[in-house]
Formats: structure tokens, sequence, C-alpha cells
């Protein structure tokens, strides 16, 4: 029987791979996708607490997050292909024609 | 035996997690993101949420990701960056930083001993004699009623959303 | 105890997977024999005795054949897409149940395991045509993959209507459910209430299969070949294999779903069975053999104005009627 913590670990260590990720890469897309390792690492953790404390909620939970993850990598692949029309590029750094 | 699942999905997934923040071209991201989803896949049915394992590979498996190659491709974003990356010494800290404040807190927090909240009434034995789907699927649409008609109406909003906003404005 | 139950599975599993394979191979030679019979001609019948070594002669021509990687095209992905394509189309048989006690694996989310399945055969179509470095191939394979995703939920919309009769997600007892009959003549086949669906399954699925009529993505006539342009020697024969194993699955699927799977009086289950299976594979070779073409435009909007909105009517009917 893996105990919890395995897990809990598993999911944390997801997740900051995921933070470091955003806060490293320049590349819109794969900014992204460590957004989606870092919803999954949650989910993770979700269904091991489901399990631990014999409780179908963290499952139930995890339905939501799934639903809403799809929503946001719609609207954001739609915001990211609407970017690279006018911008003509996907790396973060150079959408600066906002700042002051 | 089941520490030997938990250790290869879970490597699996860890590996592939940290190759994909690594990786040059935004193609092979998805394709080792895709991995440590089926990675964590395994790892659902490990902990007898097999509903929720099958979603998962269909929803960000077979949905999502291929949503995100279909960008890639149109784009025309899949070719390796030419310019050197550039990392921002500034991420990586924040990053490390983070990640180690993650890892103390569990280790102080979570450790051998937890203390857990109060035990539901879904223990293994009695999912396995109702099934899994059939017991999701009664609190889903008992107790969890509003918020699944609600998500409708956040799928509808994000269709629509993202029609506006990939759509060619005709001049 | 163990070791039994995974021997017994191993063994399984290499039955069902020789036989699948042996039957793709067979089944090129099928379709051949029965287009041509249709069009009033012989098929392959010079290779032996009516044509029946003609796989294997198939199978030789395609292994000596010169393997051409295109330039500047993706290695990895190139060699990585023919496998990517017939994985998923080869793991839908492990849930599919042949007989009373002959199932590989009764998983008791077992439909959800098929869709999964079969959600990931997009992946190797894209794949195959991004790493082509080609733009018909490019073209091709974005073509074919979105009218996959855009006939998948039709498809597992259909079954929506089988599940709520039935009451369980899994085949096996899903095919149990069909036991017996009504007034000892008609047989409690999912076909008859479910009628409606099995129609918008099998459309669907023939869609699913980029089979004839839906087949533009890939015809020779259209796109040069499609997503499998650039492919040669093996790496197209397991596309081709791919495409057979999932007709041979979308078929077993329709069996086990709609027919009763392996129920039957007489016969053996098995044979029963095989009988469902080949009556399927029989009417996708004789739609391919008879009907046209559909334009891409008119595939797309087919698929999302009429067949879409067609099973959700079916769900909220059965719905209602079950209610």
């Amino acid at each position: 029987m893996v105990p919890l913590w395995a897990y809990l670990l598993l999911s944390a260590f997801l997740f900051m791979v995921g933070v470091v990720g955003v806060a490293t890469r320049r590349n819109a897309l794969i900014i992204f996708m460590a957004i989606e390792l870092m919803l999954n690492a949650v989910n993770l953790t979700f269904v091991a607490f489901s399990r631990f404390l014999h409780s179908l909620d963290g499952q139930v939970f995890v339905f939501f997050v799934m639903t809403v993850a799809a929503a946001e990598v719609a609207v954001g692949l739609a915001i990211i292909i609407a970017l690279f029309r006018t911008a003509e590029t996907v790396n973060v750094d150079e959408v600066r024609l906002l700042k002051g | 035996m089941e520490w030997i699942f938990f250790l290869a999905f879970g490597l699996v997934a860890a590996v592939a997690a940290v190759a994909m923040v690594l990786q040059r071209s935004p193609i092979y991201s998805a394709l080792y993101l895709i991995l440590a989803l089926f990675a964590q896949a395994g790892l659902y049915i490990l902990l007898g949420a097999e509903l929720i394992a099958a979603v998962h590979i269909i929803v960000y498996a077979g949905a999502i990701m291929v949503l995100f190659l279909f960008v890639i491709m149109l784009l025309d974003l899949g070719r390796t960056d030419r310019s050197p990356a550039r990392v921002k010494p500034v991420g990586v800290i924040v990053g490390t930083v983070l990640a180690g404040l993650l890892l103390a807190e569990l280790a102080v927090g979570v450790g051998p001993q937890i203390v857990l909240g109060p035990r539901g009434a879904y223990d293994p034995e009695v999912l396995r004699t109702v099934g899994n789907t059939r017991a999701v699927g009664r609190i889903l649409f008992r107790e969890y009623l509003i918020p699944f008609e609600l998500t409708s109406l956040i799928l509808l909003t994000a269709m629509v959303g993202a029609m506006v906003l990939a759509k060619r404005k005709v001049e | 105890m163990m070791m039994e139950f995974l021997l017994a599975t191993v063994l399984k599993i290499a039955l069902v997977m020789g036989l699948v394979l042996l039957a793709v191979a067979y089944l090129t030679w099928l379709e051949r024999k029965v287009i041509g019979d249709m069009q009033v001609r012989f098929g392959p019948s010079r290779v032996g005795p009516f044509g029946l070594l003609q796989p294997i002669a198939d199978a030789i021509k395609l292994m000596f054949k010169e393997d051409i990687i295109p330039a500047h095209a993706d290695r990895v992905i190139f060699l990585l897409a023919p496998a990517l394509t017939l994985v998923p189309a080869l793991i839908i048989f492990a849930v599919i149940p042949f007989g009373p006690s002959f199932v590989i694996t009764d998983v008791n989310i077992g439909l959800l395991y098929v869709f999964a399945v079969a959600s990931l055969g997009v992946y190797g179509i894209v794949l195959a045509g991004w790493a082509s470095n080609s733009k018909y191939a490019l073209l091709g394979g974005l073509r074919s993959s979105a009218q996959m995703v855009s006939y998948e939920l039709s498809l597992a919309l259909s079954v929506i209507g089988v599940v709520m009769w039935t009451g369980s997600l899994s085949l096996v007892e899903i095919v149990e459910g069909q036991a017996g009959s009504w007034y000892g003549i008609v047989p409690r086949w999912n076909i008859f209430p479910q009628f409606f669906g099995f129609l918008i399954f099998l459309v669907s699925s023939n869609a699913e299969l980029n089979r004839a009529p839906f087949d533009l993505a890939e015809a020779e006539t259209e796109l040069v070949a499609g997503y499998h342009t650039e492919y040669s020697s093996m790496k197209f024969a397991l596309f081709f294999m791919a495409e057979y194993a999932n007709m041979i699955a979308a078929g077993a699927l329709a069996a086990t779903l709609f027919l009763g799977g392996w129920q039957g009086p007489f016969l053996p289950p098995v044979i029963w069975f095989l009988l469902k299976v080949f009556a399927f594979i029989f009417l996708f070779v004789w739609l391919r053999a008879t009907l046209p073409r559909f334009r891409y435009d008119q595939l797309m909007r087919f698929g999302w104005k009429v067949l879409l909105p067609a099973a959700l009517a079916n769900v909220m009917v059965t719905a209602a009627l079950l209610a």
C-alpha cells in the first residue's frame, strides 16, 4: 500500500516543475503547457486525498477541474492565435507594446 | 507490488515533466506532456479512480493536447526556436525558491504522520462493490448538481469566446 | 496464483493479437476481392488459388521496398508516428468479449477505455502529417485528424443510449444484457431499441476510420495520399495495418454493442461473434465500393450540423423513454 506522502511528494514535484516552467520559459505555448502540468499535479493531490480520506468529493472536484482546464485551454489557445496574428511571434518577451 | 507500479508511473511522470520544460521545440514539449499525462492516468488507476483515469485520457490526452498540436502546426511553431533560449536568472531563482519552500513545507507538515480529517463513507471496499462510476455519478448529480450545470455554462462561454477570438476579421 | 493469471493473460493477448494481425492481412485480400466482384471484375486471382497468397506477396514487397526518410523531416517523430497509429488500433481488442469467458480483461469502464484509446488514434495521423515536412502531408494530416475529432463526438454520444439501456459501461455486461429474447423469436439485441443509435454509430465509425465515403483526406486522387504521402516500406505497411485493424475493431464494437456480441442459438459463441464482425466488415467494404466521396466541407457540415444533433436527440429520447 503506497502511503499518502509518496503521492503528495510526487504531485508537489510536478507542481514545482510547472512553476519553474512558467517562470523560466519564454514561449507562450510551453508556458501554457506548464500551466496544464500544474493543474494536473493538483488533480493528483485531489485524487490521492479522495482515496485516503474515503470520500469521493475529491474525484468530483477533479472532474470540475478538468472541465475548467479544457475551457481555459480553448480560450487561451484562441488568445495565442489572435496574438500571433498581430505580433507574428509567441515569445512573451517580445510582446511589450503596453510596456511603459 | 503496488510500489513497483507507483515508482514506474511516478518516475515516468516526473522525468517527462522535466523533459517537457527543457525542450526547445513546442512539439516535443507537447509529446512529453502527453507521456506525463499517461503516467498520471496510470497513477489514477492505482488510486482506484478508474472513471477519472479514463476521463483524464479522453479529455487531456485525447482533446486538449490535440488542440495544442493543431495550434502548433497551424501556426508553424514546431521548428526549434532559432534564438538561443535566454533563460532569465530571475525566473530560475523564483522557481527554485518556491520549490524549496513547497518541499520544506511538505517535509514539516506531512512526513510519516499525517493528521487527516474525518473519513467519508466511500472506502475502497464499498467502491469495489458499488462501482466507481456509479458512485461518482450519484454524487455528481445529487450533491453537486448545481456546480455541474454551472460547468456547462463555463464550457459554453469558452466555446463562444474561442470562436470570437480566433475568428479572422473579414476586411 | 499470480503466475497462472499472468501466463493465461499473456497467452490470451498473444492469441488475440496474432489473430487480429492475420485478419488484417486477409482483410486486404477480402476487400479487393469483394470490391472486384461488385465492379464485375476479378480481384487478386493470380497469386495462389483465388489470390489467397496476395497478402503475403504484398507483405514481402513492402518489406523489401526502399525505406525513404524525406530531407529535413523530423526523424524521431517520423519514425514514431506509424507506431502511434497502430498501437491504439490493437489495444482496443483488450476489452472486447469474444466468448462467454473469453475476454482479455473485463474492465468495468470498458466502453470509456475504448473511447480513450480511439481518441489516441488521432496523434499518429497528425504527427505523421507534420513530420513529413511536406505541404500535402501536413494538410492531409490536419484534415484527417480534424475529421476524426469531429466524428468522435457523435460516436461517443450514439453509444450513450446503449449505456443507459444496459446500465453499465462494461462490455461484458453489455453483451450479457442482450441475452434472451422477446416473445421467443426476436433476440434482445440492442439494435432494436437503439436503432437510430446504431445508424449514427455506423456512420460515425465510418468517418472515424477515414473510410469511404469519408476518405477525402487520404484518397489517391486527393492531396496525393494525405498524411502518408512520404511514407514507404514498412512504415506505410504499419499505417495500412492500423487502418484495417481499426476497421475490425469498429466491426467488433458494433457487434458487441448492438448485435449481441457472442450470443446466438446453435453455433458456438466465437463463431457467432466472427460472423457478426464479418457482416459489419462486409458492410464497410460494400459502402466503399458503392458510394462516391464526400467533399471535405460537406463532410464537416454533415458531422457537426446533422450527426451531432441527431446523436444528442437520440440520447434525450432514450433518457425520456427510460424515465
